[in-house]
């Protein structure tokens, strides 16, 4: 299989693990199985490799002006050691990339961008940043990340560092953290809907940590874990998914995402112009989620009837192995989406019947 | 990767076991094994008819759906009704649970399936 390998391929391979190709880069799909892999992140604890995500250094006297502009969400407010999840949108609204935006201090920020859209938004970013006063550069290829995801997260994280974690609060990173000895960038962050925290570190000290978490975290039941468990974590936690949940073509507002779309923010972004007006004439599209009735899994793509004319279609659906249920995100036209409406999803050219509900898929697990 | 003598194999990893001029129809190791954990399985109805490499049937993990297609053409007369509450059961023990039985509609449709000595130089190639 043809691909780029993050430092510690030859591991995956060694624990076991299910090669694909994602993105691009040849990474674990799972090892044991995705369900006891998701179990475990959900009751103790799971190590996920995702090196192949991207990293962006942004610095310079207007960073935070610059960050303003390119980013959909408030860079004015935030704090330093401070992390938000934000957009980078298009004139028109559309979605570039979803990502984190790290603020290390006054004039010097760092962005996470997803692994399939790191050269497209990089070229982006560097567009945008004429005639502002900043510097940017693309870190991806020499940093390596790992996520640490669970309720033992925190626990098996604290055997290896001389820091009191609890002082890291959820969404604030903490720079030159020696993590087993090796200085780390970490952030109490993650893509799982449980406590975690993901850390930032260089090609070659990632082994160290990589093999110290996994002999600490034997004690506390954590597993390594693949991207399949990382997609079904991410899903029962509402979190969205690039080119599913939003894409150039499906606006955060459209998304369900207007929080982190500050539309009254002071200055100009890109994307603000067309944003606020879909949102003063109304949203035609809505992410809702769905629940099925009859039998069958929905999948992302599948087409969504109502009566027989097509309503929108399936971004993303699972059997949630939290709750042993089909369930899934839908994007379905405005007049369309009440809680308890009926709904056909089209599976393998059948209508099989599913209700609207929230999106709350843990809410009462 | 499980070979079972006495079977029939198809490409696309479904088995055959023939009984006179009825046949059982399953998946084999190798495909329960690639799919993972299967959470799901969807049956035709019985009287269905269908062509030979027609999808008759459907298997899913959590991560993906994997059409099942008829090694040979015929209707089916019966289904393993115990694999819709325990779709596992195919991980478990492939060959110990058919998933339809069917009429076949052409015998010779069977010379074109490969035997267990065929099958497994054929999964030899594929790793």
């Amino acid at each position: 299989m043809d691909g780029r390998k993050t430092p510690l391929y030859d591991e995956h391979v060694k624990l076991g693990g299910k090669i694909v190709n994602y993105a691009g880069w040849l990474l674990p799909v799972q090892y044991e199985g995705l369900i006891p892999e998701h179990e475990a992140v959900r009751n103790k604890a799971g190590l996920f490799d995702v090196s192949h995500m991207g990293a962006v250094k942004v610095s310079g006297k207007e960073a935070e002006k610059f960050l303003d502009y390119l980013l959909t969400n408030d860079i004015s407010k935030m704090a330093d050691e401070q992390v938000i999840y934000t957009f980078m949108c298009y004139p028109d609204g559309g979605v570039v990339d979803d990502l984190l935006t790290y603020k290390f201090g006054e004039n010097e920020y760092f962005l996470v961008i997803n692994a399939a859209n790191v050269e497209k938004d990089y070229d982006w970013i560097v567009e945008q940043q004429k005639g502002f006063d900043v510097t940017t550069a693309n870190e991806s290829d020499e940093t390596s990340i790992l996520a640490l995801q669970g309720p033992e997260a925190v626990n098996i994280l604290q055997k290896l560092v001389d820091i009191d974690l609890s002082q890291i609060k959820a969404f604030y990173l903490k720079r030159d953290v020696k993590v087993a000895g090796v200085n780390c960038m970490i952030s109490r962050t993650g893509y799982t809907g449980e406590d975690g925290f993901e850390i930032y570190v260089d090609n070659e000290g990632v082994h160290k940590i990589w093999a110290e978490l996994m002999t600490v975290g034997e004690d506390f039941g954590l597993k390594p874990t693949g991207l399949g468990c990382r997609d079904t974590l991410r899903f029962e936690a509402t979190l969205p998914l690039y080119g599913q949940e939003i894409s150039d073509k499906i606006s955060p507002l459209e998304g369900g995402l207007k929080f982190f779309v500050k539309l009254k923010k002071e200055s100009d972004f890109i994307g603000k112009e067309a944003l606020v007006k879909a949102n003063d004439e109304g949203l035609k599209r809505k992410m809702v989620g769905f629940e099925m009735v009859g039998r069958g899994i929905p999948r992302d793509g599948y087409e969504i009837q109502k009566d027989g004319k097509v309503i929108g279609h399936v971004t993303t659906g699972y059997m949630s192995p939290t709750l042993k249920k089909s369930i899934g995100n839908a994007l379905l036209e405005a007049g369309e989406t009440e809680i308890g409406n009926e709904i056909d999803i089209i599976i393998r050219n059948k209508p099989a019947k599913a209700v609207v509900r929230d999106r709350k898929f843990l809410a009462n697990r | 990767m499980k070979v079972e003598k006495d079977l029939l194999y198809t490409n696309d990893h479904e088995w055959v076991k023939v009984e006179g001029e009825f046949a059982y129809v399953g998946i084999a190791d190798y495909a329960q094994h690639s799919l993972g954990d299967i959470v799901y399985v969807e049956l035709p109805e019985v009287d269905d008819e269908f062509e030979k490499e027609e999808a008759f049937s459907a298997v899913e993990s959590v991560k993906a759906a994997a059409d099942v297609f008829m090694p040979v053409g015929g209707k089916v007369v019966e289904l393993n009704e115990e694999l819709i509450d325990e779709p596992a059961l195919l991980n478990t023990d492939p060959y110990g649970n058919w998933m339809v039985k069917i009429e076949l509609a052409n015998k010779e449709e069977l010379d074109e399936l490969m035997n267990s000595e065929d099958y497994e130089k054929f999964l030899a190639e594929e790793e």
